[in-house]
């Protein structure tokens, strides 16, 4: 029988190693798997290369994991907000490095990399510093950089419902880079606010297939939190 | 120098008055995203957020605010019927594979030939962040930008060549800006309209670049 549910957060997060590459989903604060992350510091892999579109956002969350020392690099498109405060104290230390990627560019490494893509040409970035020193190539009058997949050795993601073979279904724009993570990496592991029995979910809505998830972990439902803007006083 | 500029409103309204019913729209954050105010009532355009959007509506009232609903700004929003939503690599294919029609941007810098500059001021202690900026400049059918034309010591941010780190090679078709509106052509700047009272010999002046005539 297959059985993805894990027990607990602690379960499903067992065997992460120090230095391990891990993609965590979100965009802002939306889709952003909090009790993963705090898991994880839990856990406490440390040396750990993270992957995600910011670079955390207020004190919780990735940001906490930024604080408690255990992430070397991050690989990201938007660090700078207006709550990532704890990101620019340690970039600014030079206790963290940061490799900055175009937002496409991220998703379609990710993506590539669950593809089994070797390397893909891309428009994006052509001519700019973030091309820079890479092989370009001109395909029928149009120029392209040379972009290689980003692997994880663990992907962290939040989904709404999910069932016991790992199908998962998202809610509103907090699925963004949840599906693409999801095939990307050895391990992945989702929260679901909902867990249903199996062929609950319609076959035809669900958006992330079982094969790309291996653990599951129900978590009560927590309102996401504004993050990321300057809120009007 | 004294010429009626249009407010960020009225240059908002010249932006949207150019997108034609049945668009597929992309408006930056910042500035662009007044255009969405400004869209005459009974066409239809559907916003695309690059976060995974299609048919992003207003901002949600006060208290409805779903921070699972936002825009790229992180901002709460709403969807419109017929909306999707989606994950990032197919929001970007939609960019790069050239499915939108228009996209508007803000800028510090456009060059002539519609080289940007958008991004980063190239400032040593800045953290630097790029977004989606890159993906959008080179992705949509039409790339426009909002701006105004000089910055606040008079110096034009329209230029022979960026001197900001660049975004995107050649990608900024027209630049809509409080005094004029230009196309960006292999061969330069070509009017399209200025204010009332500003000449394309004045415009010529105050860019330091020739700007050939509207057509």
């Amino acid at each position: 029988m297959i059985n993805k549910i894990a027990p607990s957060v602690e379960e499903a997060l067992a065997g992460i190693q120090d230095g391990a590459t891990v993609l965590i989903g979100g965009f802002g604060t939306a889709g952003i798997p909090n009790e993963l992350i705090d898991g994880l510091i839990a856990q406490g892999a440390k040396d750990l290369t993270v992957v995600n579109n910011n670079a955390g956002n207020g004190e919780a969350g990735l940001a906490a994991l930024l604080r408690a020392g255990r992430v070397r690099k991050i690989i990201c498109s938007f660090p700078r907000q207006a709550d990532s405060q704890v990101f620019d104290g340690l970039y600014r230390a030079g206790k963290l490095e940061l490799e900055l990627v175009p937002q496409g560019n991220l998703a379609e490494r990710i993506r590539a990399a669950g593809a089994g893509i070797g390397a893909f040409f891309c428009p994006t970035g052509y001519g700019t510093q973030l091309a820079g020193g890479r092989e370009t190539r001109e395909i029928n009058g149009k120029h392209y950089v040379l972009e290689y997949p980003i692997h994880g050795d663990v992907a962290l993601i939040k989904a709404e419902a999910g069932d016991r073979w790992g199908n998962l279904v998202y809610r509103k724009a907090a699925r963004n880079f949840g599906p693409v993570m999801a095939m990307a990496a050895q391990r992945t592991i989702a929260t679901v606010h909902e867990v249903v029995e199996l062929g609950a979910l319609n076959p035809e809505h669900i958006v992330t297939p079982g094969i790309f998830v291996n653990k599951i972990v129900q978590i009560d439902r927590v309102a996401t939190q504004a993050g990321g803007f300057k809120k009007a006083a | 120098m004294d010429y009626p500029r249009r407010t960020k409103d009225q240059l908002a309204a010249r932006v949207a008055q150019d997108i034609f019913d049945g668009a597929v729209v992309n408006l930056g954050i910042g500035q662009p995203t007044l255009v969405a105010n400004h869209l005459p009532a009974g066409m239809e355009v559907v916003l695309h957020s690059e976060n995974g959007l299609l048919g992003m509506g207003s901002a949600p009232a006060e208290g409805q605010e779903d921070y699972d609903l936002i825009n790229a700004g992180k901002q709460p929003v709403t969807l419109r019927p017929g909306g999707a939503f989606f994950h990032h690599a197919d929001s970007f294919a939609m960019m790069r594979g050239g499915h939108l029609d228009i996209c508007v941007l803000g800028a510090f810098q456009v060059s002539a030939t519609g080289d940007l500059a958008n991004w980063s001021t190239g400032a040593p202690d800045a953290i630097p962040a790029v977004g989606g900026a890159m993906d959008l400049a080179i992705g949509a059918k039409q790339t426009w930008v909002m701006m105004d034309l000089l910055t606040k010591q008079n110096e034009s941010k329209l230029v022979e060549k960026c001197s900001y780190p660049l975004t995107g090679l050649a990608c900024v078709k027209r630049v809509y800006t409080d005094l004029a509106t230009f196309a960006c052509t292999e061969q330069g700047l070509q009017l399209i309209d200025a204010v009332d009272g500003l000449s394309r010999e004045a415009l010529e002046r105050i860019v330091g670049l020739p700007i050939s005539p509207a057509q």
